[in-house]
Parts: C-alpha cells; sequence; structure tokens
C-alpha cells in the first residue's frame, strides 16, 4: 500500500512536472504575440476555477477532463450549483475565473455588478421535458396529467432557472399543479424523482438524458416557450484570465460543441 | 473581579474554598489572547447580521406573509418535535440511567449518533426508512396511503430525530447526579417503579428536563439538513425558517436573508433568555 502510494504520487508529480516545463516552453515560444484565444496549440496552465449551472454538470465535467487533456498543466476546478446561488457568490467575491448561467437573468446580475470581462457568449439552449421513473408507472404524457390526484410532483423554486421555464411553460399550457416541494437546483428535483419520492420534475431535457438509467423524459409541446439560454462569460476578478479565455473558447469550439450536443443541449 | 468572585462565592456557599483568590490572579495571556480571539469568533457573525441589515426596509419585509408563515411553521414543528422528544426521550433516559442490562454501553453509544452525524446524512438515513420507498414508508404508504416526506410531519419526524439525543443526554446526566436514595426510600415505602417515577424521579430531575427539553428544541428550530433532505421544501407545509433563509440567499435576495436570519436570531436568543432565567438558574 505504501509503495503504491509513493508510486502514484511520484508518477503524478513527474506529470505535474512535465505539464509545467510544456507550458513553460509554449508559453516562452510565443512570448511576444498576443495570447489568442480559441483552442489553440498554447497550453494554459495552472487552475481554471468554472462556476457552471447545475444542468451542466455532465457535460462541463466531460469539456474539463477534454480540456486538461488538450492542455497538460492545466486543472478545471468546478462549482455546480443554482444560477443565482452562483451568481450571488461570484458577486460576494467568490474567486472564480468562469460563470456558465442557465439563464441569461443571473448572468445578468454578475455582470451588471461589473464582474463580467466583457459581454456573455449564448453557447447552448435547453428545454424542460417531464422527468418521470423508468417505465412511466402513472402514465404520464404531459403537463395536464401533472394535475390527477395522486400524482406528486418536484419543480424547482422559481428563482431558478429551471423553476422560471418551469411556470412559463405551465402558463403557456394553462396547467395549474401544487408541488410537493421547491428544489435549489435541476439536480435536486431529479434526484427526488430517482429516489422515488415524487411520480415527476420538471427538468432539463438533457438532465432527463444523463439519467437515463433511473428516469425517462417526457416531451412535450409547451416547452417550447420556455427555451432557457445558457451564457458564458469570463469574469473580471478571474485569478487564471488565460485559462478563463482558453475555456471558455473552448466551450464555444467544435470540440466542446459536440460534448454538449450529445448531452441533448440544442445550438443557440 | 472581586465583584464576580463575591458572587460566585455567594452563589455556591457549599464549595470549600472561594474561588477569589484564583480570580485575583493575573490571568495568563496565553489564556486571555485565544479566549478573546474565541470570543470574537463567535460574536462577529451575529453582529454582522445586525450591522449589514437592511433596516430602512425591515419593518415590511418583517411582516411579509410569507415570512410569517415560515416562522409560525417552524415555531410549531420545533415546539411539536420537542414534545415528542420528551415523550419518548424521558423514558429512554431513564432506562439507560436506571436499568442496569446487558449492551447498556452499545444503546448508550447508538442513542448519540444522530448527534455527531451530519444532518444531511440523518435526512438520507430517513428517506431509506421513512421515504416512499423506504423500509418502513414502503408498508406505511401501501397499507394506509400515508406517506412522511413532503409533509409537515415529516419535518417534525427530521427535527425529533436529530434533536433527541440532546434531551436524552441532559437528562440522563440529570438522573444521574440525582440521589437514588429517594427512589429506594419510595420503593421502601411501597411504592410501585411507576409510582416512584412520576412522584419521586420526575419532580427530583425536572430542572435537568427543562434544560434538555430547552436544548432539543433550539435544535429543532434550527434544523435545517435532515429537513431539507427529507421532507423537502415547500411554504406553509415544509419551509421552515432555515430552509427560508437558504432559499433566499441562493436566489440571490441578500438582504431578505440577513432578515430572516435576524429574526430566527432574535426569536431563539429570546426564547432561550426566558426560559433559562425560569429553568436552567434553579439546576
Amino acid at each position: 500500500m505504501g509503495s503504491r502510494f509513493v508510486r502514484t504520487a511520484v508518477a503524478g508529480l513527474t506529470v505535474l512536472a512535465m505539464g509545467g516545463l510544456v507550458g513553460c516552453g509554449k508559453s516562452m515560444g510565443t512570448a511576444d504575440s498576443a495570447p489568442s484565444p480559441g483552442p489553440s496549440s498554447s497550453a494554459v496552465t495552472g487552475t481554471v476555477t468554472v462556476f457552471a449551472a447545475a444542468s451542466l454538470t455532465e457535460s462541463f465535467t466531460q469539456i474539463g477532463k477534454d480540456f486538461e487533456a488538450a492542455n497538460s498543466g492545466s486543472t478545471v476546478k468546478f462549482n455546480f450549483a443554482g444560477s443565482p446561488a452562483l451568481a450571488t457568490q461570484i458577486n460576494q467575491g467568490a474567486p472564480a475565473d468562469v460563470f456558465a448561467s442557465a439563464s441569461p437573468k443571473n448572468m445578468q446580475a454578475v455582470t451588471d455588478a461589473g464582474n463580467g470581462d466583457g459581454s456573455p457568449t449564448t453557447f447552448v439552449k435547453n428545454q424542460l421535458v417531464i422527468a418521470v421513473p423508468k417505465g412511466n408507472p402513472k402514465g404520464i404524457k404531459g403537463l395536464a396529467d401533472l394535475t390527477k390526484a395522486g400524482v406528486k410532483v418536484a419543480l424547482c423554486a422559481e428563482q431558478v432557472p429551471c423553476g422560471a421555464a418551469a411556470s412559463r411553460a405551465l402558463a403557456a399550457a394553462t396547467v395549474k399543479i401544487t408541488p410537493v416541494t421547491l428544489e435549489q437546483d435541476v439536480k435536486a428535483a431529479l434526484s427526488k424523482v430517482k429516489l422515488g419520492e415524487v411520480d415527476a420534475a420538471l427538468v432539463y431535457r438533457t438532465d432527463a438524458m444523463a439519467a437515463s438509467t433511473d428516469v425517462e423524459g417526457v416531451e412535450f409541446p409547451e416547452s417550447s416557450s420556455a427555451i432557457n439560454e445558457y451564457p458564458i462569460v469570463v469574469l473580471t476578478n478571474a485569478p487564471n484570465k488565460a485559462g478563463a479565455q482558453a475555456f471558455v473558447a473552448y466551450v464555444l469550439s467544435d470540440r466542446g460543441k459536440a460534448v454538449l450536443n450529445a448531452a441533448g443541449f440544442q445550438a443557440p | 473581579m472581586t465583584g464576580i468572585g463575591d458572587h460566585e462565592a455567594a452563589e455556591r456557599p457549599n464549595l470549600a474554598a472561594p474561588p477569589r483568590r484564583r480570580l485575583a490572579q493575573r490571568v495568563p495571556v496565553g489564556l486571555l489572547v485565544p479566549a478573546a480571539l474565541g470570543l470574537l469568533f463567535l460574536v462577529l457573525p451575529l453582529a454582522g447580521l445586525v450591522i449589514r441589515a437592511p433596516w430602512t426596509t425591515l419593518p415590511e419585509r418583517l411582516t411579509e406573509p410569507a415570512t410569517l408563515t415560515a416562522l409560525g411553521l417552524s415555531l410549531q414543528t420545533a415546539t411539536i418535535a420537542t414534545v415528542v422528544c420528551l415523550l419518548l426521550g424521558v423514558p429512554l433516559a431513564w432506562l439507560l440511567a436506571r436499568v442496569e442490562f446487558r449492551g447498556r454501553r452499545v444503546i448508550r453509544a447508538l442513542v448519540t449518533v444522530p448527534l455527531v452525524l451530519p444532518p444531511v446524512v440523518c435526512g438520507v438515513a430517513l428517506l431509506l426508512v421513512f421515504g416512499r420507498k423506504g423500509l418502513l414508508g414502503a408498508w406505511l404508504d401501501a397499507t394506509f396511503g400515508f406517506t412522511l416526506p413532503f409533509t409537515t410531519t415529516g419535518v417534525i419526524v427530521a427535527e425529533a430525530f436529530v434533536a433527541m439525543p440532546f434531551l436524552v443526554i441532559a437528562v440522563e446526566g440529570a438522573l444521574r447526579g440525582a440521589d437514588a436514595r429517594y427512589e429506594e426510600a419510595a420503593a421502601t415505602l411501597g411504592a410501585s417503579r411507576w409510582t416512584t417515577f412520576t412522584h419521586v424521579t420526575l419532580p427530583l430531575v425536572a430542572p435537568g428536563v427543562a434544560a434538555g427539553a430547552v436544548l432539543c428544541w433550539a435544535r429543532a428550530l434550527g434544523e435545517f439538513g435532515a429537513t431539507i433532505t427529507f421532507a423537502g421544501n415547500y411554504p406553509g407545509i415544509t419551509q421552515t425558517m432555515p430552509l427560508a433563509v437558504y432559499q433566499t440567499i441562493e436566489s440571490g435576495d441578500l438582504d431578505g436573508a440577513v432578515v430572516l436570519s435576524l429574526i430566527l436570531l432574535t426569536v431563539s436568543v429570546t426564547i432561550l433568555a426566558a426560559l433559562h432565567d425560569r429553568w436552567i438558574t434553579s439546576a
């Protein structure tokens, strides 16, 4: 055990050291040219801290791994939570490099406070589905079925983007439902379905797809009137600005788009 | 300094040596500095709440129906949870303190587990047993069509689960400290164990029970992790004050969260102070 730990540690350190050397070499070579945005060959080093909406958990984790592989010597750290919570944390001075929000509203809270470096870019769109347990035991086919007696529904709280989208969709369908709980982010609402505590939850299509072993997503027409746009921005006080710019460029690149499309996001 | 010494000596006349001389000595800097830092650490965040409070909009925010609903629910659930804890916890404490049986140490350790568990873990554990798919919950649902999550009863269950150990420990401590000879005297005079318990033991440890109940109530009032995990979050049904504070800060309304926190702080401090004067000092 002991020697294995030492070997792993040494291997890790070697990788880090090599990454550092490569990074140095590259940055020395391009010292005169301005740092070009985009997934260029100039390797990024250090830690990039990304605050991202909970619905981006799977796709951004994958993009983070790809980014680290493309930029040896870099580490991407994520803080996934409800977008308003992330906006509050950023405006209270959390040391983040990048903010990816599930709605323009929470992004605006950050840019209005002067914490956005440049204007945000919309990188994906997402829409809601009804997440039900595998096999759809309650036979839910649309929003109207959520009003049936004995159907327990979890929604996101209206303050978070998935909750705001849910109330827009319900308004469009002129359906009134009384949820049993209002969750603070989309993953919390989804987990209530996974646990079997509720019969349905309004979540993003991407969340239902990511949890496809336990839940299925029921599409409904009114979700088209509640499409959320996801903006991303480099933060003004980013401790690693070069890393932040490279990460945002990577998300917007074809490789980033491919991961997001595979997760079920739509192009903006 | 001497004032405090006099006061202490007067309050505890049975102490052999009055602590006046010890207090009169210089307090070592090595203790004074960390003590002052510790005090500052505890008081500063509370001061922050008061300083940061939006005093101008305070009156209207205080009377918002949503705030009053959450406060009412908190007071109601914490109080019922405390009653439940008293009904179950006092007998449990008596069992641990007065009856010799095998495995008593293990049971005592088990009783204190919820005390050291992170509350969110308590919530997960409650879900696994009382959730709709849980060990007992599935049966409850199938037999009575009744489920605990997302109900006010579920909030009470979560609060009682995390708060009961406080009561049991306090009451057991009081029982162990109480003079067992009174109970023996009652028994020799022919009182049954039940009569002895109700007429001798309980009055004897009443201050300890009261102190335990206050601790238990305060813990229940502040309960957050187990409640949001097990009972969910819905205004008027499961959204207690701590959940309302969390939702408000999560949605970016810092001022609102500060106001709710201030209310919770004021209510708990007021009630604890009132009960403290009345009950605990007599212990």
